[in-house]
């Protein structure tokens, strides 16, 4: 077990990816934040609270996307579907998707078929934490990444959100 | 956690936490539905036969509209106009329709136990039972249980009330079995040549033949059809009587005077054991049993369909 990202990088890390949303936009009205069930609600809590925190002015909209019925291992594997709380309409906005680690790209090909059930965004954007690059098994690539990382497919990589640390081991 | 059976052909065989599973999943699916495209593509690699031997309105337009959601492929069979006419056993129908690569069987009969029979004799197709004879009709129970968690939130210490035919209602007894597992107090409630003797030791429901008595005692009262098609001898002496007796009036409610939530399963016959300002009134959630039921039935498909991947 190896610490990629300590207590203190994993905060600069959240703060930095808050900034870097809001330096791509002059206002925040149209963008909707969406955290994919089940390890992406809590970084995009984490983002989105800094997000308000430096735009106090402005109103944020956050919702949660459950993804199991549109995953494409649902009858290989089985997953318990979790809420989905969507209290806005996405049609016409710019969705950014947030989850902590993208790894072979499934998960957002499953939050896109399912995002447009919701309706047309205008654009959608991909946030995670952590984004291990070389992967991939579809072809999809972060806006927006924290930590850039090389690991084997076979290792596993984890948000410790009790101790804050971001982890990877065998 | 994935449901501990192949088939649903009762809630007898169900464990606690398989209902726990299908009814929290439900919970998901009933937001699904209420999404601009009501529609999701879990099952889009499975075909799907529903096997309609007995008349039904509600259930096989609830399961086909499930299955729809689902992205399944469907076919619906109907007893008349079909070879069972022409002397074709069930076996036969269900093999020759599952020769044509057909996954899933939802199935309706007026036999007791035609669901098990299938199972039996095909164990790798998922079975299930939309309503056997006088036996169970389990997405009934497990709607209505959704429903009353809905309304008044869980199902354990609750008291339930079944009023009516409950002798020859499989929506009775899939009830009560559903209701004591997970921790419900059942009373029923109708005229004695109604009620099974032994319900009482075999079941453990409390019965009260006083249907004020019942309602005073009760949070939800689940008011059964009389089955008139399945009582071979005559049981009460005219649908007037019973409904003098045994019809949940709006007066009746109003000498209770407490919040009760009113359910039935469909049809209605109006007027005998339920007058229609009770159907139509506040304390009813007869419509949203209803809508309730295709969130369910995706909810058993899903689990079950996801069973493939085992073998």
């Amino acid at each position: 077990m190896q610490i990629l990202l300590s207590s203190q990088q994993l905060q600069v890390t959240i703060q930095r990816l808050a900034n870097q949303v809001i330096e791509n936009y002059t206002s925040l009205e149209n963008v909707v934040f969406i955290g994919i069930q089940p390890r992406g609600i809590k970084v995009s809590e984490k983002i989105v609270e800094h997000i308000r925190q430096l735009c106090p002015q402005e109103k944020i909209q956050n919702g949660i996307l459950d993804i199991t019925f549109y995953r494409d291992d649902v009858r290989e594997e089985f997953h318990v579907a979790s809420k989905t709380e969507l209290p806005f309409s996405i049609e016409g906005k710019i969705v950014v998707l947030m989850d902590d680690v993208l790894f072979t790209g499934r998960t957002i090909r499953a939050a896109l078929d399912a995002l447009q059930d919701f309706g047309r965004p205008k654009k959608v954007e991909l946030c995670v934490l952590v984004n291990r690059r070389f992967n991939r098994e579809l072809p999809i690539q972060p806006d927006y990444g924290g930590l850039t990382i090389d690991s084997e497919f076979s290792q596993k990589v984890k948000v410790d959100w009790e101790r804050n640390e971001v982890i990877i081991y065998e | 956690m994935q449901l501990s059976t192949k088939h649903l052909l009762g809630i007898k065989d169900l464990l606690p936490q398989d209902i726990s599973l299908i009814l929290s999943t439900a919970t998901q699916f009933k937001e699904v539905l209420q999404r601009p495209v009501k529609k999701v593509p879990s099952l889009r690699d499975v075909t799907i036969v529903n096997l309609f031997y007995e008349n039904s309105t509600r259930t096989r337009i609830s399961f086909e509209l499930a299955e729809k959601r689902l992205s399944a492929d469907t076919i619906n069979f109907t007893a008349s106009g079909s070879s069972v006419s022409k002397g074709e056993t069930l076996l036969d129908t269900v093999n020759n329709i599952l020769s044509m690569k057909v996954d899933m069987v939802v199935m309706r009969h007026s036999a007791s136990g035609a669901p098990h029979f299938l199972a039996k004799h095909l164990p790798d197709t998922a079975i299930v039972n939309a309503g056997d004879g006088i036996n169970e009709h389990p997405t009934q129970a497990l709607l209505d249980a959704f429903s009353i968690s809905e309304r008044i939130g869980g199902l354990e210490g609750k008291k339930i009330l079944l009023v009516g035919d409950i002798m020859h209602s499989r929506v009775a007894l899939s009830n009560i079995y559903l209701l004591k597992k997970m921790g419900a107090e059942v009373m029923v409630s109708g005229p004695p040549t109604l009620i099974s003797p032994y319900i009482q030791e075999a079941l453990g429901v409390k019965v009260e033949y006083n249907l004020k008595k019942a309602l005073a005692w009760c949070d939800v009262a689940n008011v059964l059809r009389i089955q008139l098609e399945r009582q071979s001898q005559v049981l009460f002496s005219s649908l007037r009587e019973y409904n003098l007796a045994f019809g949940v009036t709006r007066k009746l409610l109003d000498e209770v005077n407490k919040d009760i939530v009113i359910m039935h399963p469909g049809p209605i016959n109006r007027g005998v054991e339920i007058d229609s300002d009770v159907a139509d009134g506040n304390e009813s959630i007869i419509l949203q049993q209803v809508e309730n039921g295709v969130a369910v039935r995706m909810a058993v498909l899903y689990l079950l369909a996801g069973k493939k991947g085992d073998n």
